[in-house]
């Protein structure tokens, strides 16, 4: 072969991954082809209605449905506690949390479902639910997380010293941080469509982020087999944890409507529904005290977390953990003790929600620098440097960074994709401009064992047409994952992305390649695909193989990792993605608004399969930090949130939003797909800090809790004058 | 009541209470799921249809407003808004794309050259969870003339 020829071969060798291909899902999406739960038609369908408590804590005396009301089955469906023919438990991790609050039962929180309702049409419905009085013994509720005496879970992470008795100790800062509640918002409304089945099963249709979760549940709800229990994912309309866990339980509602009315049931909820019932991000208190040396070595970080779990247990305890391991901070500590607890009080649950318990512990970590910073008249960002975790370093759980460590390097970008900050606007004199930096990182994949216990599977077929196709439960919620798996497939077989397609998701289809969740789908799962597609071209190379050729691969932990459950000793994730956040904001002094013109963040990712979806998500991620520490504050009246509609509940708009640019960073991870981490939570931590530390730069007061609302900013302001 | 209007272009008629939702009308009796409901109240956008041009919340109209109007959803809009939105990165779950894609479509209907600031400004009343808007905003700068 000539060189000429051999060039131009070499350059038709166009790979997928790396570039910017066109969404798999993007046509159907502009089109308005997409079709998302409630787009679909079943023949036949009745709809769905929860009846919920109105009281946060209690007993139920009475339920009674008015005689007046025609209650004949052929006109409406009631389900009650008794109608469950499994076990009345939503499955996960504690067997808490009832499908439906027993008959004379108990009552732990407002919006606690208690019945279910199907009729035809909606007026019917609403009329049904209208006649239907449920009388309770109401008693005192728990709000307060401080005072709650139900505990879900503690966790202990010590290193080193014990950090009372650190020698050398000159200085101790020590600061409390609040963090509130933050609602997931997707634009899509939590639904599914349950369809009884000629076996006794039942097929859900929902949108969904965790078809196996889902389908675990509904076994053991209803006491159906694997193959009774049949869970699809419609498109899905984002997802952000909040369909993590919550579709569970609005599968199982609609399962057992659709068993007792022998007829398919939708049941979708509307925006006030899913805002007042459903899971949102923890609150809680984070206390530091850290002991440095005057030229800032720092000795030790004794850190305290309370979370305020809700009402039942949900994901509390994962989030607890996840919180506690990053609660240091990007940083490298000899001496450290973190307590963490999550607890019990009556209002709704809260779950799983971007970032997990990070965000919630980073915002302190990150405040606690500028604060250590501070008093030590040193510049914050020289005492990142000093601190920060570096390759061969340990964290607190003792996990030795040995490979794609982008700390330095993401500070360094983002300081560079910055132009100075002029501090006031002439013309707006009531305006005062400052600027923050963060720094952050989040585990990427399951923590500790999560990966090897779970042993997510993923498959591959080779099929006689020529194409190829991936089986896997990983669900696209707008993140790209149909994309993406595209992209690694086609690489790794050597073919165009158009020869190669994702299966959809239903669980009689696809093997369990574990939830869509935790920074885990392009890293861990997309991993498996590239391993399953090497094997599948291995196989096709060698052997004349008969087509179809299927290939299936699972999970193994590498030996290199090692994680103690009881002493959260050892590696706590397979690699870190590293952040850094830089924003500018503008205070307006005579009303506290806080408005971020501007955010640049800088992100590690390992290597950017797709850049312009790891931009979008990024950015996406960014905003909603933005708006947790903005503008979204949720208000509890009587244990239930006060601003449970969209007309109240605020997320930034396009024009509250700043300009956002990101910057990709790529330390390749030897483990992950060409290098590549996850991402999907980390931009979920830097900016609610940033944001923090720029307030203070403006104004020179320190808020140290997020949401800054004006309100607070105005205290904070009156506060520093008085 | 007989409400007649055109959808896309297409004449239809609608029997029934004019209070329904044109929302509803659309999606349940006309079957054009391409317009989708967020919220219900006019806060989100998603909804968001053009009735003779002007990008209403199809989730506030009563149908028995649109008789001989002429109604756009989704389905109906042809534009190279749509190809930009996907090479720009401007859809994610998709969830909010047929709203803000028509919300910038009547952008670029009165606007030549818009700015960055006008773009946000038009797309304000449709929400996006996904983006952050820099790639819509991105997308639709990049269909100006």
């Amino acid at each position: 072969m000539s060189a000429k020829r051999r060039k131009f071969l070499l350059l038709n060798m166009v790979t997928a991954v790396g570039r910017s291909v066109p969404r798999r899902d993007g046509a159907a999406k502009v089109t308005g082809e997409a079709r998302y739960i409630d787009d679909l038609v079943v023949a036949g369908a009745w709809y769905g209605k929860t009846i919920r408590s109105t009281i946060p804590r209690g007993t139920i005396r009475s339920i009674v449905l008015d005689p007046a009301f025609d209650w004949g089955g052929s006109r409406v469906v009631l389900v009650t506690a008794d109608d469950i023919p499994g076990e009345n438990v939503v499955h996960l991790i504690r067997d808490d949390q009832p499908v439906l609050a027993p008959r004379g039962g108990e009552i732990r929180h407002k919006e606690e479902p208690i019945l279910l309702l199907a009729a035809a049409d909606r007026s019917t419905l609403e009329e049904a639910a209208g006649h239907i009085r449920i009388e309770y013994v109401a008693q005192e509720p728990v709000f307060d997380p401080a005072h709650a005496s139900e505990v879900y879970t503690t966790i202990e992470i010590r290193k080193g010293e014990d950090v009372e008795g650190v020698k050398g100790v000159e200085v101790v800062v020590e600061r409390s941080f609040t963090v509130g509640l933050q609602e997931q918002l997707y634009i899509e409304p939590q639904g599914a469509i349950a369809s009884p089945n000629s076996d006794g099963g039942i097929t859900v249709i929902g949108s969904l982020q965790c078809p196996y979760y889902v389908q675990r549940a509904l076994k053991r709800a209803l006491q159906l087999t694997d193959q009774q229990a049949v869970v699809i994912q419609a498109e899905t309309g984002g997802g952000f944890g909040g369909k993590e866990e919550y579709p569970s339980i609005v599968a199982i509602h609609a399962a057992l409507l659709a068993r007792k009315a022998g007829r398919p049931i939708r049941l979708i909820y509307d925006r006030h529904e899913d805002l007042a019932a459903t899971t949102k991000r923890h609150p809680g208190v984070i206390t530091h005290r850290t002991g440095v040396k005057k030229d800032g070595t720092l000795l030790f970080q004794d850190i305290d977390i309370l979370l305020d779990g809700g009402a039942y247990c949900t994901l509390t305890p994962v989030v607890l953990s996840r919180a506690a391991i990053h609660a240091s901070g990007p940083y490298s500590c000899p001496n450290v003790r973190i307590r963490a607890r999550a607890v019990a009080t009556n209002t709704p649950p809260n779950g799983a929600f971007r970032g997990f318990g990070a965000p919630q512990s980073l915002f302190a970590a990150e405040l606690m620098v500028e604060h250590v910073a501070e008093r030590l008249g040193m510049a914050t960002v020289d005492l990142r440097r000093k601190w920060m975790l570096r390759l061969g370093d340990t964290t607190a759980t003792g996990q030795k960074l040995t490979e794609s460590v982008g700390s330095e390097l993401v500070l360094d970008a983002a300081l560079k994709a910055v132009s100075p900050v002029s501090p006031v606007s002439p013309s707006r004199p009531s305006i005062r401009r400052g600027r923050g930096l963060s720094l952050v990182f989040h585990g990427s994949g399951f923590t500790g064992s999560g990966e090897k216990k779970l042993s997510g599977t993923v498959a591959m077929e080779a099929l006689a047409d020529g194409t190829f196709q991936i089986l896997t439960a990983s669900t696209e919620i707008g993140q790209g994952t149909k994309t993406i798996f595209c992209q690694l497939a086609a690489d790794a077989l050597g073919v165009t992305i158009d020869r190669v397609r994702v299966a959809p998701q239903d669980t009689s289809i696809v093997p369990d390649s574990g939830p869509t969740v935790a920074s885990r789908t392009a890293m861990i799962v997309g991993r498996l695909v590239q391993e399953a597609a090497l094997e599948i071209k291995a196989r096709l190379q060698k052997e004349k193989a008969s087509l179809p050729l299927r290939v299936e691969k699972s999970y193994i932990q590498p030996d290199s990792l090692q994680w103690d459950e009881t002493t959260y000793r050892g590696d706590a994730y397979p690699v870190y993605a590293w952040a850094c956040t830089i924003a500018d904001v503008d205070i307006d002094m005579t009303t506290g608004a806080v408005r971020v013109t501007d955010l640049v963040t800088a992100v590690d990712c390992g290597k950017a399969l797709h850049p312009v979806m790891a931009e979008g998500q990024i950015e996406g991620g960014c905003l909603q930090a933005v708006g947790w520490a903005t503008i979204e504050e949720i208000k509890m009246k009587d244990g239930g949130y006060q601003n449970d509609r969209l007309a109240t509940y605020l997320i930034p708009t396009a024009l509250d939003a700043p300009h956002i640019r990101t910057i990709l960073v790529e330390d390749p991870y030897s483990r992950g797909p060409f290098g590549a981490k996850g991402i999907g939570e980390l931009p979920m931590d830097g900016p609610a800090p940033a944001i923090i530390a720029a307030i203070h730069d403006a104004t020179g007061v320190w808020l140290d809790e997020v949401p800054a609302t004006p309100e607070k900013v105005l205290a904070a302001l009156s506060g520093k004058r008085s | 009541m007989t409400v007649r209007f055109t959808l896309n272009g297409r004449d239809v008629s609608f029997e029934g209470s004019g209070a329904q939702r044109l929302l509803d009308v659309i999606r349940e009796d006309l079957r054009h799921t391409g317009t989708k409901e967020g919220c219900g109240e006019g806060e989100c956008g998603a909804c968001s249809v053009l009735i003779d041009g002007e990008l209403v919340d199809s989730c506030l109209v009563a149908v028995g407003q649109v008789e001989r109007c002429q109604v756009v959803t989704v389905e109906g809009l042809q534009s190279p808004l749509q190809q930009a939105f996907i090479e720009h990165g401007a859809a994610q779950c998709g969830i909010c794309t047929p709203g803000m894609l028509l919300a910038a479509h009547v952008l670029l209907q009165h606007s030549e050259r818009p700015s960055a600031a006008d773009v946000r400004e038009a797309l304000a009343g449709n929400l996006c969870r996904c983006t952050g808007y820099t790639k819509i905003i991105e997308a639709v700068l990049s269909c100006a003339t």
